[in-house]
């Protein structure tokens, strides 16, 4: 190993190869990995816990790396799902589970996780999510895998990865009024395509995004996935120290690890962040992506405004700032959802939850709900949402005639008074 | 292992909300998946997985969501083999895990057409378009896949092997 240890390395290759006790990992090489978080919900932990159950063993690897979050059916929606929620409840009592999080502490969990301070920089996640990869936005490499990976890694606390190639992508320039992460990487992926990252690890640099929020750094890295990638990561820099002390994280609990000056990219690409407009990604695939003032003429039934993507507090600010003390349009449903009761609390002393109410709009208990076509606000045939969710799949939120326009708070609160898909006035 | 019938021809991106729209995920049973499987992009392709038991499809088939639900409704529908020119990361990890094999080979997945006999040698590495009278090779999996899908799946894998290391 002394002879790579001073080849560069991408901050993917650097964390895996922390996680397996190497110097380095070569891209393309498949390594066995020590994970520090396992991940699962209402939905796919019931698989896993079935599988795990038969490697036969009586304990988990650690009960204080393994979380479960019922988030999707839940408040449980019908009796199917409240057997579910009922059995992934059961596993953690008895396997005594230090990371369940019941209903009435629980959020989404790629909003509750990092809130919870169970992401930290460095850390390697694997969780039964896609959207797992929500993580990178604090320096940590994280991904979702199906429900039998996720039972093993229960299991011996390990999981197998090809070392990933990475692609960089470049925002640099000032960001225009509204338009925040969710346009960013819309943008981006209308670029790539929905397959542009398969595969890959994606890494997010440049002046723009190093004076973006957090909040928008998670949503950024929550749709790697909708470019296909393994990984989508953010350097560790004062925003992200400023967040982790905000939790209660001190510099000894989380390690730094960043990409080589000289470390190889698959593909380098550089954007011009001040040509990002606030964008849409128009039905079936979230690479459809268009201007949002162009399709003034796109009437909507529903608003969604929540998500692991986009239910944050800056967010909800966002949309507070567009709503309060007016009324949503009087034909369409306004759904708001805090991702976690954290948040929720903060919407609620804040007051954007009375101006929620009185504009008409319905705010929700932590959900995924909606976003996955589960409750809280299916559609019927024919119907259209404007969402900041994450995929607008056919019959992604409800009928398979129904359709998903994707997009950032901004337009989606503008959208909510007008009926339209609309873009805020100055 | 040899696997010889006739092709479903299905499109680029494919994902696992038409494969299993997330209103059926409230239950973990194969065959209540099976029921409603490919049920939003295809109404009659469990009258077809009667008598046509391999899936070709374009680019990143099974993008979308890490739900397992996916490969297993396939699998429980009789479909013995997934021809796409790619696949998404976590939908191949899954099928690789459940023993449903995914070949991913763009020629083959671009040249055969709907309803063509198909004969796999998943051994040999060859699939033979019957139909057109036209053989592709396929690449064999790394190491470390071909051992996972000798044990039968990850979780014989990992009773075998990973075990045993602790």
């Amino acid at each position: 190993m002394g002879s790579q240890s001073n080849k560069p390395q991408t901050m993917a290759q650097k964390i895996l190869a922390y996680h397996c006790g190497k110097e380095f990992a070569e891209e393309g090489e498949i390594v066995n990995a020590n994970v520090d978080l396992v991940l699962g919900n209402d939905i796919t932990m019931p698989l896993a816990i079935w599988e795990f159950k038969k490697v036969g063993l009586k304990k988990v690897f650690d009960v204080n790396k393994i979380a479960i979050v019922p988030d999707h059916f839940t408040p449980n929606k019908d009796i199917k799902s409240a057997e579910q929620a009922k059995l992934i409840r059961i596993f953690a009592r008895e396997y005594n589970i230090k990371n369940y999080f019941e209903v009435g502490c629980m959020g989404i969990e790629h909003a509750l996780i990092p809130e919870a301070g169970l992401a930290v920089p460095g850390n390697l996640i694997i969780g039964a999510d896609s959207h797992t990869c929500t993580y990178g936005a604090l320096g940590a490499l994280s991904t979702g895998m199906g429900s039998t990976d996720i039972g093993m890694a229960m299991a011996t606390g390990k999981t197998w990865f090809m070392v990933p190639k990475t692609i960089k992508f470049n925002f640099n320039g000032k960001l225009n009024k509204w338009v925040s992460g969710k346009d960013l990487i819309l943008y981006l992926i209308g670029k790539i395509g929905v397959d542009g990252a398969l595969y890959k690890s994606m890494e997010f640099t440049g002046s723009t995004i190093s004076g973006l929020s957090m909040d928008s750094r998670f949503t950024m890295a929550n749709m790697a996935i909708e470019a296909g990638a393994k990984f989508g990561v953010f350097n560790v820099d004062l925003k992200t120290k400023e967040f982790l002390r905000g939790i209660g994280k001190k510099e000894s609990d989380f390690s730094i690890f960043k990409s080589d000056e000289n470390a190889e990219y698959e593909k380098v690409y550089d954007f011009n962040a001040g040509e990002v407009d606030l964008l849409v990604a128009a039905p079936h695939l979230p690479s459809n992506v268009k201007k949002a003032k162009d399709l003034g003429d796109v009437e909507i039934d529903q608003v969604v405004i929540g998500s692991c993507t986009n239910g944050r507090l800056e967010d909800l600010k966002v949309a507070n700032d567009i709503i309060a003390g007016k009324k949503v349009n009087k034909n369409i449903r306004v759904i708001i959802i805090p991702a976690t009761q954290k948040i929720y609390l903060d919407a609620l002393k804040a007051g954007f939850v009375e101006n929620f109410v009185k504009a008409g709009c319905v705010v929700s208990t932590p959900t995924c709900g909606p976003c996955l076509g589960g409750h809280m606000g299916i559609l019927a045939e024919g119907e259209r949402a404007l969402s900041t969710t994450n995929r607008n799949f056919v019959g992604r939120m409800g009928h398979p005639t129904s359709e998903v326009y994707l997009a950032g708070p901004a337009v989606a609160a503008a959208s909510a008074l007008t009926g339209r898909i609309s873009i805020p006035e100055r | 292992m040899v696997i010889s019938d006739k092709a479903i021809k299905y499109g680029n991106n494919v994902n696992t909300d038409v494969i299993i729209p997330a209103r059926y995920l409230n239950t973990s049973n194969e065959n209540e998946l099976a029921a409603h499987c490919f049920e939003d992009l295809d109404k009659d392709f469990i009258e077809k997985s009667r008598n046509s038991k391999i899936i070709i499809a374009g680019e990143n088939f099974g993008c979308g969501s890490s739900r397992e639900h996916a490969p297993i409704s396939i699998k429980a529908s009789g479909i013995k083999l997934i021809i796409a020119e790619s696949f998404a990361r976590i939908f191949f990890r899954n099928a690789i895990n459940i023993g449903l094999p995914v070949i991913s080979n763009p020629e083959a997945a671009k040249n055969i057409k709907d309803g063509d006999n198909i004969e796999v040698d998943l051994d040999r590495g060859f699939i033979k378009d019957i139909t057109s009278g036209k053989e592709y090779k396929t690449n064999p999996f790394p190491e470390f896949i071909q051992k996972l899908i000798e044990n039968g799946g990850y979780v014989n894998f990992v009773k075998a092997e990973a075990l045993r290391e602790n």
